[in-house]
């Protein structure tokens, strides 16, 4: 929750009755939101091996160039090659996501499945203090961090990591809410099943789909987060590369060099619509419910 | 309903007491001393000891944490470390720029939205529908300082039609350019917040058009679009103050950046100075004080809620 | 003279039939009654003499109303149809009422719309509408939200609502299904008595033979999308055609023998 667009990503619901994979991986949601994701990850994971330049490389002879054969998205005001800074910075998108997900997922989880499982006392507590860290948005913990810290790779991914977290505290207890006052679940607590034994032998494998959707959701804010906290300078420090600080270099030389700002916001763009379509056609193949509500709303 | 309120305000202190709680333990029990984080490399030993006095850091820790209690209790945030300046001056100064900017921009994305997301879900089917929709997606899926350094382009260097950016020094004093220069601010926010809005409007509109009360409507004769108007304001209210509250708290901290994009002297650009210049006691109280705004905004939506639906009180 | 005929109404999901070559037709002061188990295609039927079928089904054959064809005929002649000449009553009365509208207004509604009357002449028909259904204290109740209601009063509302236009055909889709057993008998009896009062013709949806037995002179049997048997309720009851009708007539009649044992006497 670090810009208000952060917030934009919706929160699913969970489905009642989970089913098998109906429809196979025909959703187009799917197949193009995969796409548009794993040419990020190319781009990330090509860095890592090949760039077109080096990290440090400037050529001071072109500097703000246009795109050309030399430099295929232009230059920066440091003559820097753009097209390079653009695939390293898809690798700090794509670490960065992935870590703050993880931490995420890490301390939402089992706070969320201890709301659910433990008694009222224990879930009052627990909700109250999600939404508590919900009200405090993951940008202003950011910045006490940053505070107290400096800027730093750590920091970003911790404040994202919490942030998030309680996003993810707060369905995976409405989730496991639900399955745990399914009849089912009382059966077998009546036979004298152990809570631990109840969550992996029902809860788990009732929500672990919701929370797959949840995640390549987090994983969208989190890229959003990263950029904005370098755009504001204070996510991975320099001379690691991130698209937030493109941006914010871009910005000073708008001007002369517009072409400089259109590539790393629309990396940004494409990796979030890529996990919203992900996740989109991940709850139609997953959740056959959805579907029939939405044919009841065309009633 | 009374003793709802009771319940829920005495909530909301014991929440804006753990806020501020968070805040301060957040800033002084991790690991790490600010006193030496404050001062470049190589200060003198006193320079520390001052640094630290300043701070209150040489004190206990609880003894502290109930100065800090006791202070936000009497509304005082404390003084700038290298202003001196009250906190709460400094914070007030940065109004006239910040509320102007959050406020349009709420109330003009609700104006734009609302009816755009209706149209959405109504014609979802549609061409227009679905480019509506798609606009949004998109207008989710960019970083809002993404679209204002677009929008300052276009508009204040391709078009020179209003400033790119800055505040006048005089403030208010100077209505025309004051406004001038939110112009664009609040055009992005209002892009952003807009594009986040229509998505919500949709999905609580194609939720009323899926009830079955919809579809007894239509079957006593009502078209679509009357039936929609005459169970969607009062089913959708509810949803829609939910995210209205969502909107504004998210209106403000979206200044933070804005103000970065067009160098607004706002509340948001005070904030992340301060950070940079690591000046705890700013930093602390502005975000207390935001953390407390989307509190007490929380508040006002579940009781407004309340007041919509009757079936919440029912419940309970 | 009829009011509502389907000839030939098939319905397909998908290329797939979900309603085969239905046909019948009501009068004024008819009541017939159509029975299937679910899935017979029976509210399906029901939603497309409304035209209220959701989107992606495709419909043929013919639905005459007054003597014109409204298959597939544009929305805005539907509504001219709908709450004026043919209504429903839903299974769900607390899904089919608006939660948040006072009931009162919800019958308003309908009045408004097609009679041009003003609010508060539209309310005081209202008032007169809940009195009519026998609810209690019409004139506080109208200011009540459907959950304040049972539900059977909730019934007896989504009843005043549909027949406030004076239509000249109900189609009720197991309007007493959702409802405890002693409601259900109240419920059919106001019905009863309001086709007496009202003359309006009625088509009764049910699973439960018994109910649509007590209620209807001619009964539709539906099964996998097909009309398997249709006649007056004695010849059905007594020789059903059929081996479906057969089924259902044998069942009833057993469950019938066990609710009441003491007064036939049959059980030991």
């Amino acid at each position: 929750m670090s810009t208000p667009l952060v917030e934009a990503v919706e929160t699913i619901e969970a489905p009642d009755i989970p089913d098998r994979p109906r429809r196979g991986w025909r959703s187009p949601s799917f197949v193009v939101g995969a796409a548009l994701l794993l040419a990020i990850l190319a781009l990330a994971l090509v860095s890592l091996v090949w760039s077109p330049y080096g990290l440090d490389h400037t050529d001071p002879t072109a500097r703000l160039a246009g795109p050309s054969g030399q430099h295929w998205a232009g230059t920066d005001r440091l003559g820097r090659d753009q097209f390079t800074q653009l695939m390293l910075g898809a690798r700090t998108a794509v670490w960065i996501g992935l870590a703050s997900v993880a931490v995420a997922f890490a301390i939402g989880v089992p706070l969320g499945l201890l709301a659910a499982a433990a008694g009222r006392f224990v879930e009052n507590a627990v909700v109250g203090v999600i939404d508590i860290v919900i009200a405090f948005p993951t940008l202003l913990l950011a910045m006490l961090l940053v505070t107290v810290y400096g800027a730093s790779t750590g920091v970003a991914i911790s404040a994202i990591g919490i942030g998030v977290s309680a996003e993810v505290a707060r369905l995976t207890r409405i989730s496991a809410s639900r399955v745990f006052t399914e009849d089912y679940v009382l059966a077998a607590r009546t036979c004298g099943t152990g809570p631990l034994m109840i969550l992996a032998r029902h809860v788990l494998p009732n929500i672990w789909h919701t929370l797959l959707v949840q995640a390549t959701l987090a994983f969208g804010i989190a890229v959003i987060a990263e950029a904005s906290l370098s755009y504001l300078g204070l996510g991975t420090p320099p001379p690691a590369p991130s698209w937030g600080r493109m941006l914010q270099e871009a910005q000073s030389t708008v001007s002369v060099a517009p072409w400089n700002v259109l590539l790393p916001g629309l990396a940004v763009a494409v990796t979030v619509v890529g996990v919203n379509l992900l996740g989109d056609g991940l709850r139609e193949i997953l959740d056959p419910q959805l579907r029939q509500q939405r044919q009841a709303a065309d009633r | 309903m009374l003793s709802y309120l009771i319940r829920r305000v005495a909530w909301l202190i014991g929440s804006l007491f753990v806020a501020g709680s968070a805040v301060f333990f957040l800033l002084r029990v991790l690991p790490g001393d600010p006193a030496v984080t404050l001062l470049a490399v190589g200060s003198s030993p006193d320079q520390i000891d001052a640094i630290r006095h300043q701070l209150g850091t040489d004190r206990p820790v609880l003894a502290q944490y109930g100065h800090w209690l006791g202070d936000l209790v009497t509304g005082n945030l404390g003084d700038s470390l290298f202003t001196q300046m009250p906190v709460l001056d400094q914070i007030a100064g940065r109004l006239p720029v910040t509320v102007p900017l959050a406020l349009s921009a709420f109330v003009l994305s609700i104006v734009v939205a609302v009816p755009i997301g209706v149209f959405a879900a109504v014609r979802r089917r549609g061409l227009l529908g679905v480019a509506v929709s798609t606009l949004a997606q998109l207008g989710i899926a960019l970083p809002i300082f993404w679209i204002g350094i677009v929008v300052v382009w276009l508009v204040a260097v391709q078009w020179r039609a209003l400033p790119p950016g800055g505040f006048p020094r005089t403030g208010w004093q100077d209505p025309a350019a004051a406004v001038q220069s939110l112009v664009l601010p609040v055009a992005t926010l209002t892009i952003a917040q807009g594009s986040v809005l229509v998505r919500y409007v949709r999905s609580a509109t194609l939720d009323v058009l899926s009830q079955e009360y919809v579809r007894t409507a239509r079957s006593l004769g009502y078209s679509l679009p009357r039936a929609l108007w005459r169970h969607g304001p009062r089913n959708g209210a509810a949803t829609v103050v939910q995210i209205l509250g969502i909107l504004l708290a998210s209106s403000l901290l979206g200044t933070v950046v804005i103000e970065s994009v067009f160098a607004l002297p706002g509340l948001g650009s005070l904030l992340l100075t301060s950070v940079k210049a690591r000046d705890l006691p700013i930093v602390q109280g502005t975000v207390f004080l935001m953390t407390a705004t989307v509190l007490v905004v929380g508040l006002v939506v579940d009781i407004v809620q309340r007041l919509v639906d009757p079936r919440l009180g029912a419940r309970t | 003279m009829t009011v509502l005929e389907t000839t030939g109404l098939t319905i397909t999901l998908d290329g797939q039939p979900l309603v085969r070559d239905v046909s019948f037709g009501l009068a004024a002061r008819d009541r017939v009654g159509l029975i299937g188990e679910s899935g017979s295609g029976k509210s399906l039927t029901a939603l497309a003499l409304l035209g209220l079928l959701p989107p992606g089904m495709r419909t043929s054959g013919r639905i005459l109303i007054d003597g014109q064809d409204h298959l597939g005929a544009p929305d805005r002649q539907w509504r001219r149809v709908r709450g004026r000449t043919v209504s429903i009553v839903f299974q769900e009365p607390l899904t089919a009422l608006d939660p948040l509208m006072p009931v009162g207004r919800q019958i308003a509604g309908p009045l408004r719309l097609h009679q041009g009357l003003n609010r508060s002449d539209a309310e005081r028909r209202a008032i007169e509408w809940c009195d009519r259904v026998h609810l209690p204290d019409p004139a506080r109740l109208v200011r009540a939200l459907p959950h304040e209601l049972s539900g059977g009063q909730r019934q007896r509302v989504a009843l005043a609502m549909a027949l406030a236009c004076r239509p000249r055909v109900l189609i009720a889709d197991e309007p007493t299904t959702a409802l405890d057993v002693t409601v259900q008998a109240q419920i059919l009896t106001l019905l009863d008595e309001l086709i007496e009062e009202t003359g309006v013709g009625l088509l009764f949806i049910s699973h439960d033979l018994p109910v649509v037995a007590g209620l209807a002179r001619h009964l539709l049997v539906m099964r996998n999308g097909r009309l398997v048997e249709s006649g007056l309720v004695d010849d059905v009851l007594r020789r059903p055609r059929s081996d479906y009708a057969r089924q259902l007539v044998a069942s009833a009649a057993r469950v019938t023998r066990l609710a009441r044992p003491n007064v036939r006497g049959e059980d030991r």
